[in-house]
């Protein structure tokens, strides 16, 4: 019989929090009944992945006329979302920077025709000047950015490489998503001897100094051609991230699997795929969808470090990793070249992470802090 | 426990030769060569080559050979610097890395505990904003980024530090680099640690604490710390592997000669025995260390049985 | 050290706020009562009454944002523990009023061994050296019956049971011999049968030392035995107020009368359907103060009710109910009439 238990903080709202909704893989309030799964790679950015967005926070809905608001989970989530600023402000500057790089390279052509990789015929020009500067030391409104050392706008590079960076975290975490979530799906669903073979091999891999591989994979295979690079890079990133996504996945079907509305599916005769796709996935979906926003970040900043060490995307792509070690050269006399990437990469990378964080506190009520 | 430690070394060794395995084996599937770049070489030339390293041989008898070396953690000597070998690179290298990140590390714990646990203390205080956002600044700021602006200021501004080289240690010119290193890591640890004491404050058996008329130190320091520090404890296993891509990139920025900059010069020089000497040597080391890791959680949380 | 009419404990009209996203809760808001000597006071309600609340609100346990005590008196022996300074409440808590919690398990630290947690309370106040409070710890541990005590004394939590455990949380409890206990729904997280133990447990310690208790619990048959007064609470108010057998026998509420019809009677025919009150626990964050927070789910309500806030009426020298109705539904039980609806006068069954 499971009781309400009287919550530290009482049931501020009056809301049953049934404790069915919580399975073994969850950190209930207070200490864990089982030792805990201690953290690993990905979890250093939230300690506690397996809390479930269960069903716990929705009201009964077949009491009186009055008593009820049908708040559903995501309406609620979204309400948290926005309240909280930093989140906010990490929506709208990604935002911002994705409408800018997906539509700046055109504008900026269109006014003043430079694109990434003009570089101007008159041997003058190709020099790097600060920004806003004209050649004979004017103020001038063509290259906010300065340009680099071949005389290229830095602004257009700019996009470009957040055009290239930006595609390539949202790539890589797709691909992760796609395994991490089959596999991880596919072992809490199951259960049993394949759950633990399947977490097995996670548990391996996760030992595997995978950085490494990654850097003989591209420093071998790399010279090829600059977009199977970009192809590369897809793949050993998402490989390199898919582990934590399977094992949060796996965490979320256990804790859901038990629940009532399979069992109906399961009388009803839908078959396990099915079940594990369509019902348990958008259920698990919240953890997945927080864990994808953080990964995002993740991906872009080890590419970066691939492409700042040569490994990464080549010319002519750019991507903001490459654009830095195309700075640091002369980081003494053109500062700029590597500011401005790195202080976009930065701004970037900052919002996702606040979005991220917003996102959790927002699906997951538990970490609120009041 | 001890047949949790020698199931887990039983399983680290045929783990580290599936590594070294898949290295050497992208190694060979690669196209090109490490001994030639652009021009052809003369035929009879390449053949003596080819003989030299034993490269005329059968697959097999190659990848027989190199595992049965990497089994005596005999490497060979390196392509690039002939007259070293691999071993004794290592010997030389590994200081100079190690000194980095045990001293970044440390220096995260110790900056990241505490401000995590004041900011877990007073929660949505100044403070604790304004820790977590240079926290959050901390992780987005990419490494190669804040080296250079640290560089920018201190060496090329103020004439504070040195911008470079290694010179053994104690030396100003480890300030720097340590200094950007250890940024991602204070910034981890500190959100870890906030995070985590703000779940432990809220238990019960905190609740219980303070019903028994402890005082707040009493409180925090015997009860809450131990419980919310274990995030962080078993952070240190992946914060291993982040310290692997962030010393190689420090490395180079720095120029200090430590395993991660000469793995990436193996790398652009295909340098095939110092690659798989460095895979071999810092998979092991990565796997020991993570087990030392599982051990020392068990210490700290007593209903962990292995 | 003054004392009030013999009165260990008085409460006065403590109201406890909680600032949430969904607005102030008033968990408890406006509670009185008083507690004797040697006493067992039970406060019974359901999940979201602000029974826990009060307690905690009496040593001051309520965690500061978002929970705030608003206003009220806690008098222990004439000193009101609201004025106290933070230290002053530390050396009562443990030492003069300890409390003991629902779950065994989380409420211990599982870092700890037992044998710690329960020296730091001696050593802390009562000067104890670490040998004596170690003496100690092992004589309190066999006092609550945990076998094998001086063997077990350096175990972890995790090594014990659920009631083990419990018992363990007693003994830590009362350690320093408290003037008095505040049960938090002891046994809800325990088995039946453990819970009768540890209930016995709680009895017999209570009669060794004369310590006083309060007992909070949702479960009307654990206060049947174990109480002299009960009080009821619904939604931070107190409905009714009564000496144990007088409750039990005459109730003056409806809401508690929804309550005792709701504990299965096994003289009940099988197959019966069990009787629950019908509605939801009412949303503590939106009240509204000018009606009855049960009317909703009330058999007895009329538009007044929904219209007045019910009166605190005395229906004689120790038994208080907040209705509008309350001689009636008094009347009513005392002559055995079951629940008549508003507006008729006999009718139900007979109790």
């Amino acid at each position: 019989m499971s009781e309400e238990r009287t919550p530290q903080v009482p049931t501020e709202e009056g809301r049953q929090q049934t404790q069915e909704a919580r399975g073994p893989a969850l950190t209930p309030r207070g200490t864990p009944q089982a030792p805990p799964v201690r953290a690993r790679a990905g979890d250093e950015i939230h300690p506690f992945p397996e809390t479930a967005v269960g069903e716990g926070d929705v009201r009964n809905a077949d009491a009186g006329p009055e008593a009820v608001r049908g708040t559903s989970l995501w309406s609620d989530a979204w309400r948290r979302l926005v309240r909280n600023k930093l989140a906010v402000f990490g929506m709208v500057v990604v935002g911002l920077i994705v409408v800018a790089v997906v539509v700046g390279p055109a504008i900026i052509k269109a006014a003043t025709g430079y694109t990434y990789d003009y570089i101007p015929p008159d041997s003058k020009l190709v020099q790097s000047f600060p920004p806003f500067t004209a050649p004979d030391g004017t103020f001038s409104w063509a290259h906010p950015m300065g340009t680099d050392s071949a005389g290229r706008d830095m602004l257009a590079r700019v996009l470009l490489g957040g055009r290239i960076s930006l595609m390539v975290g949202i790539i890589s975490t797709v691909v992760s998503l796609i395994i991490g979530i089959s596999w991880g799906a596919t072992a809490g669903y199951l259960g049993g001897k394949v759950d633990d073979v399947l977490m097995r091999i996670v548990d391996v891999l996760y030992a595997i100094p995978y950085m490494m591989i990654v850097i003989v994979l591209l420093a071998f295979f790399g010279a090829q051609s600059p977009l199977k690079q970009i192809f590369l890079l897809f793949a050993a990133l998402g490989a390199v991230s898919w582990l934590t996504m399977a094992r949060i996945v796996r965490g979320q079907i256990i804790s859901l699997k038990n629940q009532e509305f399979v069992l109906a599916a399961r009388a009803g005769g839908v078959s396990t795929a099915k079940i594990i796709f369509r019902h348990l996935v958008p259920n698990a979906l919240g953890p997945v969808i927080v864990y994808a926003t953080l990964t995002i970040p993740s991906v872009m900043l080890s590419e970066a470090f691939l492409s700042f060490l040569g490994l990464g995307v080549q010319a002519p792509y750019a991507s903001w990793g490459s654009l830095a070690q195309d700075g640091i050269q002369n980081i003494a006399i053109f500062p700029w070249q590597l500011i401005f990437p790195g202080v976009t990469m930065a701004l970037t990378l900052f919002s996702l992470n606040f979005l991220g964080d917003g996102l959790r506190d927002a699906l997951d009520p538990q970490m609120r802090k009041f | 426990m001890f047949r949790f430690i020698v199931r887990r070394l039983i399983v680290t060794v045929p783990l580290v030769l599936i590594v070294i395995s898949l290295t050497w084996g992208l190694i060979r599937l690669a196209p090109g060569n490490f001994y030639s770049t652009d021009k052809k070489l003369p035929p009879a030339i390449e053949k003596n080559i080819r003989a030299k390293y034993g490269l005329d041989q059968p697959w097999y008898v190659q990848y027989g050979k190199m595992m049965w070396n990497t089994v005596r953690l005999d490497f060979g000597n390196s392509l690039k610097y002939e007259n070293e070998t691999v071993n004794d690179i290592l010997r030389r290298t590994l200081p100079v890395s190690a000194t980095l990140g045990i001293l970044a590390y440390l220096l995260a714990l110790v900056v990241g505990v505490f401000f995590g646990t004041l900011a877990a203390l007073k929660p949505n205080s100044k403070l604790d904003y304004v820790s977590m956002a240079l926290a959050m600044l901390g992780i987005s700021l990419p490494n190669f980024v804040l080296g250079p602006i640290l560089v920018l200021l201190f060496s090329l501004s103020l004439y504070w530090l040195p911008p470079a080289r290694w010179n053994g240690f104690p030396s100003w010119n480890l300030v720097l680099p340590v200094l950007t290193l250890s940024a991602i890591y204070m910034a981890y640890i500190a959100r870890l640690t906030r995070a985590g004491m703000l779940e432990v404050l809220r238990s019960d058996y905190i609740r219980t604490a303070r019903a028994k008329g402890l005082s707040e130190r009493a409180v925090i320091v015997r009860h809450a710390l131990r419980g919310g520090l274990l995030p962080v404890v078993s952070f240190t296993g992946p914060a291993l592997a982040i310290l692997i891509s962030g010393t190689v990139v420090v490395e180079r920025i720095f120029a200090m000669p430590g395993l991660g900059n000469y793995f990436i010069n193996a790398n652009l020089n295909r340098d095939e025995p110092l690659i798989i000497g460095i895979v071999a040597f810092v998979s092991i080391a990565v796997l020991i260390f993570n087990l030392l890791v599982d051990i020392a959680y068990a210490f700290i949380d007593p209903r962990i049985r292995y | 050290m003054s004392e009030q009419n013999g009165n260990l404990l008085s409460v006065k009209n403590l109201r406890t706020y909680f600032e949430t996203e969904d607005g102030t809760v008033r968990a408890v808001d406006g509670i009185s009562f008083d507690l004797k000597r040697g006493e067992t006071l039970g406060i019974v309600g359901e999940s979201g009454s602000g029974k826990s609340v009060t307690n905690l609100s009496i040593i001051r346990l309520i965690p500061s944002p978002p929970g705030k005590i608003v206003s009220g008196e806690v008098l222990f022996h004439g000193e009101d523990i609201m004025s106290l300074t933070q230290e002053e409440v530390r050396r009562i808590r443990g030492k003069r009023i300890s409390m003991i919690f629902q779950d065994p398990m989380t409420s211990l630290n599982p870092f700890m061994r037992i044998s710690k947690q329960l020296m730091e309370i001696t050593e802390l106040h009562l000067g104890h050296t670490r040998e004596q409070a170690y003496e100690h710890a092992v004589k309190m541990l066999e006092t609550v019956g945990i076998p094998e005590a001086r063997a077990r004394a350096n175990d972890y939590p995790h090594e014990f049971s659920g009631g083990m455990r419990q018992r363990v949380m007693i003994a830590m409890a009362l350690s320093c011999e408290p003037e008095l206990l505040i049960a938090d729904e002891p046994t809800t997280a325990l088995d039946v049968t453990i819970q009768a133990q540890i209930l016995e447990l709680i009895r017999k310690l209570k009669e060794e030392t004369g310590t006083s208790v309060i007992l909070i619990t949702h479960d009307l048959g654990v206060v049947a035995g174990m109480t002299d007064d009960i009080i009821v609470m619904y939604a931070g108010k107190i409905f009714e107020q009564a000496p144990t057998t007088e409750l039990f026998a005459a109730p003056g509420n409806p809401y508690t009368k929804g309550l005792l019809k709701s504990v299965p009677d096994p003289a009940d025919d099988e197959g019966a359907e069990l009787y629950q009150i019908p509605g939801l626990p009412p949303d503590v964050a939106h009240l509204s103060p000018n009606q009855c927070p049960f009317a909703e789910r009330c058999y007895r309500a009329e538009d007044i009710c929904r219209r007045e806030f019910p009166p605190f009426v005395q229906l004689n020298a120790e038994h208080f109910s907040l209705c509008h109705f309350a001689e009636e539904v008094y009347a009513d039980s005392r002559a055995g009439r079951g629940d008549a609806p508003a507006g008729t006068t006999q009718g139900g069954d007979g109790r």
